[in-house]
Parts: C-alpha cells; structure tokens; sequence
C-alpha cells in the first residue's frame, strides 16, 4: 500500500494507492484523483511550464507549456529543447512553439496571445 | 464625465469585478491599471493549475487572465493602463496620473478597490547579517525570470514555505539553478500540499520544518546562509546551525494587502487581515467604495478571488444604479471570531442584501484534524460544518444560510472551530 498527496486539484486528497490489487486507489475525493493514484505509481506525467526568447513585442518572453502532460523522467530533456527557440510576434494562445516533443506527440504551446 | 463604476486595479479582482458590473447593468465602467498591461500578478505566475473550480480545466496564469482579457475586449469597458492612482476622495472622485493622460480627475458612482497585496521583504522579517544583492522576495525573482528573462541565481536557498516559493523552488530547478532546500519557521508548510508534493519532492529538494535563517553572509553578492533548528516558541537552537554556501535567497514569507488608498480615504482597516472591513457585498466603510481579491484578505486561489470580485462588482453596479435610492441605517449583524479563527470575510452582514445565503470565508489559526467549524449566537448552535482536515493555508468557505438569521441575538454570531462532537459550554 502506498500513500499519496493528490496534485490534481488544490485539495490535495490524501491517496492510498494498493500496488498488489491492480493499483486500486482509495482516498480520492474524485474520479481524476483516482487515475492520478494509478498513473503515479505506474507511469508519473507533469505538464512542464516555461518560457521562451520573444521578438517583435515589447516584452521579451513568451510563456509556453506541454500541450499534454509528459513522463516525469523526459522532463530535463524537453526543457532543453526550448533553450535556441525563439518566437515571434504576434503570437496566440494555443500557437504550437516546439512540436512534437521528444516524439512524445506533445507540443510545447504558447500560453499568451501577443500582438505586437 | 461620470462614470457608473471604477475598478482600481487590473488584475483578477480588477477584471472579474469590471465584467460583472457591466453585465449587473453599469453602463460607463473603467479600469485603471497601473501597469502596462492587464493581467496583474497572472502574467508571471507562468505554471499550470488555475481555474479547476471556475473554468473546470488547468490553466497557466496567463491563459487564465487571458480568458478575462479576451472577454472584456468584446465590452465597451474603458481600460486606462500606465495610471497610477493617487488619492479617492469619499465622495469618489478619483485622482490618478497616466503617462499618456497626464493628471486625471475621475468622478465615479461607486468604485472597486481590487489593488492586490505585496510581499514581505527582509527588512519585515529582520534576518541579522551582511546586506550583500542576492537576497529576493520570491514574487520579485519570479518576475525577474518569467517577464524579463534573468536566470536570478545559481544556488539557491528558500526561506519560507508558501506557494510561491515553492514554485520558484521547482522553476528555478528547471531553469539549470540547484536549489539547496527550502526553509520554513513553521512545523508545517504554509503552501498548498499539492505544491510541496510537485514542486520539491519530484525534484528533490529538502524541505526544512522548524527551522530559520539566523545569518546572511556575503560581501557584495550572498556567499553563505546559516540555518538554525528553531524550538517551539520560534527561537533558535544554539548548536544546530547548518551553513549553506549559495549565492541566492528568496524570501516566502507572507503578502500584505496594499492598502494606502483605502487607508488615506478613511476607510476602516481590520487588523488581522489588514484589508478594509466589509459587508456582505464588499462594500467597505465608506458606501459605494467596494474592495475585492487580495486587497481584502489574501487568497490562495484565483478562483476565489474572481468569485469574490464578481460579488463586488454586482454590489457596485447596484449601487451606481440606485445611488437615489437612500441606504439608511438597515439592520446588521456582526460576524465575531471565536476559538481557532484567524478572521472572517465579511465582518458585517445586512440582512436586506442577503439573497439566500451568505458565504463566510476565513482561516484558521493551527492545523487540525476531525473538527467542527460552529456559527453560533447568545450560546445557541446555528450551524456546523465537519471537516476532516484544516490548516491556515486553506482558506475555508462556510454557507450560512438567511432562514437562520431570525435566530441571531445582540446583533452578533460567532464562527469558531472546536473537536467533532464537543459539547457546547453554557
């Protein structure tokens, strides 16, 4: 049996994960903290949030995040693909910045609409 | 010109309370923001995890000011950015400086304070030793990072444990600094547990309980900081100094509503939450001057906040709207904080405004487990809620609905939070 602190909400519901019962999760105020307590202890994701060099606005950096959460074990590795990356204005919410991250089918995504 | 309702402010509170005017029915409203764009604190608060309760999904703060921007681009609200607000009269004129504008007097028929709060910095918290650069408040080196593209430091360490320490604990880590631990006075963290989960147990990083910074040393640039086990008053331990070599601090160490205006217009101030008193509305002392968001009490989530800024902004509209109409002395009860509470959010209810229920916000003082929040009055239970698990870093939200109002005595009830199942005291 192993315990946890839910992230996927600000309750922080505390998980108890049974690894010899197919991962069974009790403990979860909901459904999602339920396929939290499986996934962490079979394959642990995090959204990863960051920024990148911005031209052709006034402010200088454009924030970005993972359009889907990836392996916590690629995370250094994504992170270094946005350090030569540089977008330029204007730019929209949503816009894809890196695509396909690591061959994960996992855009890093603008999180900022910029118009110039 | 006159305006139906002015918002100082353009952060969440500012946009939540301006769009929930206009649609209450305020024709001319307008935000002064002091800042070059809307948006507020959101804009540096780049990680994921805003707006699971108003919005149903996660956002990043960015995309969840976004969403406000977007929808007040297709208003007719008026938007002054650049203007810093200098001083409101009560008869709400407002006078304010815009670089563009130059001086502007404003008359407003109510207005919403939505100012936000400020970090606590070293000279508030007094950390004995040199004064070298290296030493930030974290909310100033997130900015330094987020908005401007600085890397800040390369060793860190974090006194304090609130969210956004934390989360400067695991952005800094992202972008190549080590950070050496994070250091809090308190046996329990401040920050929200899902934080100290994703920010320092995924990365590593040591998470020191009881413990303080007792000496910053360094000549021009930190060099060392001595960590000081601290005993169960909060004084230090003689002997159980650990020294860290880092070239950087950032300080968690709590917010402060910003309030010179509110104080400078007279508007009565409450001492444990340092932000004006309010009705059930939010409107403060002075009527038709409305306050809302971490200007009132500081929030832990934005969702609050837009909730909150949505009842100021609807209490302004009306006001604006039916300022003929005199407000008279209606009848009031006072909400008083009995055991284990820190405050309460309103501190005054009118009962001729209450729809069906209020909500009364507030936090406690320790963290506890199996307790009972109780509303009481002249000794008689109204109400109780159960609750597995509270901690001052949880603001809690308790329903008290206006069917029970005709059960209050000497114009007062009592919030206070007791061990499940204890019997009342006569």
């Amino acid at each position: 049996m192993k315990e946890l602190i839910c992230i996927v909400c600000p309750k922080g519901c505390h998980l108890k994960v049974d690894e010899e019962n197919g991962f069974s999760v009790t403990g979860n105020g909901c459904p999602r903290g339920a396929e939290y307590g499986h996934k962490e202890l079979t394959n642990p994701t995090r959204v990863i949030t960051s920024t990148v060099r911005l031209e052709g606005a006034s402010l200088c950096r454009l924030p970005v995040k993972t359009s889907a959460d990836i392996p916590k074990k690629d995370i250094f590795q994504a992170m270094a693909l946005l350090d030569g990356v540089t977008a330029h204005a204007p730019v929209k919410t949503g816009d894809v910045i890196v695509p396909n991250i690591l061959g994960l089918g996992v855009d890093f995504i603008a999180t900022k609409t910029i118009t110039g | 010109m006159i305006y139906d309702v002015i918002v100082v402010g353009g952060g969440p509170a500012g946009l939540a309370a301006a769009l929930e005017a206009r649609k209450t029915g305020a024709q001319k409203v307008l935000i002064l923001e002091r800042n070059s764009e809307l948006g507020g604190i959101l804009n540096q608060c780049i990680h994921n995890g805003f707006g699971l309760h108003y919005f149903k999904e996660e956002l990043t703060g960015p995309e969840y000011a976004g969403r406000f921007i977007e929808e007040l681009s297709h208003t007719d609200i008026e938007v002054i950015d650049g203007a810093m607000v200098l001083d409101i009269s009560p008869n709400r004129v407002i006078h304010a400086m815009s670089k563009t504008r130059g001086y502007l007097q404003l008359q407003a028929k109510a207005i919403v304070l939505a100012m936000g709060c400020r970090e606590r910095t070293r000279g508030a918290i007094a950390i004995p030793g040199t004064r070298p650069a290296g030493v930030f408040t974290a909310g100033a080196a997130q900015l330094y990072m987020n908005i401007e593209g600085y890397r800040v430091g390369n060793r860190v360490l974090i006194l304090g444990s609130g969210d956004i320490g934390l989360i400067m604990a695991r952005r800094m880590t992202l972008e190549g600094a080590k950070v050496l631990g994070c250091v809090e006075l308190m046996p329990y963290s401040n920050g929200l547990n899902r934080n100290i989960v994703q920010c320092l147990e995924d990365y590593n990083i040591p998470l020191y309980l009881s413990h303080t910074i007792t000496e910053i040393r360094g000549d021009k640039r930190v060099e060392q900081a001595v960590v000081s086990r601290v005993d169960e008053n909060r004084r230090p331990i003689p002997g159980t100094e650990i020294v860290f070599d880092c070239d950087t601090i950032l300080l968690s160490v709590g917010l402060i509503p910003e309030n010179e205006l509110s104080r400078q217009a007279g508007i009565e101030i409450d001492n444990r939450t340092r932000g004006p008193v309010v009705w059930e509305n939010m409107e403060t002392s002075l009527p038709g001057v409305f306050a809302s968001g971490n200007v009132v009490h500081v929030h832990d989530l934005v969702d609050f906040v837009t909730a909150e800024s949505q009842r100021a902004g609807r209490g302004a509209a009306e006001f604006a709207l039916h300022s003929d109409k005199e407000n008279g002395d209606s009848e009031f009860f006072r909400i008083e904080n009995g055991e284990a509470v820190n405050y309460t959010v309103p501190q005054k209810v009118r009962p001729d405004h209450v729809g069906k229920f209020v909500e009364i916000f507030f936090r406690t003082n320790n963290v506890y487990r199996d307790r009972e929040i109780r509303i009481t009055s002249g000794g008689e239970m109204l109400a109780s809620f159960k609750r597995e698990h509270m901690a001052p870093g949880e603001m809690e939200k308790i329903v008290f609905p206006k069917a029970l109002f005709s059960k209050i005595k000497n114009g007062a009830v009592t919030v206070s939070v007791v061990e499940a199942g204890k019997k009342e005291q006569k």
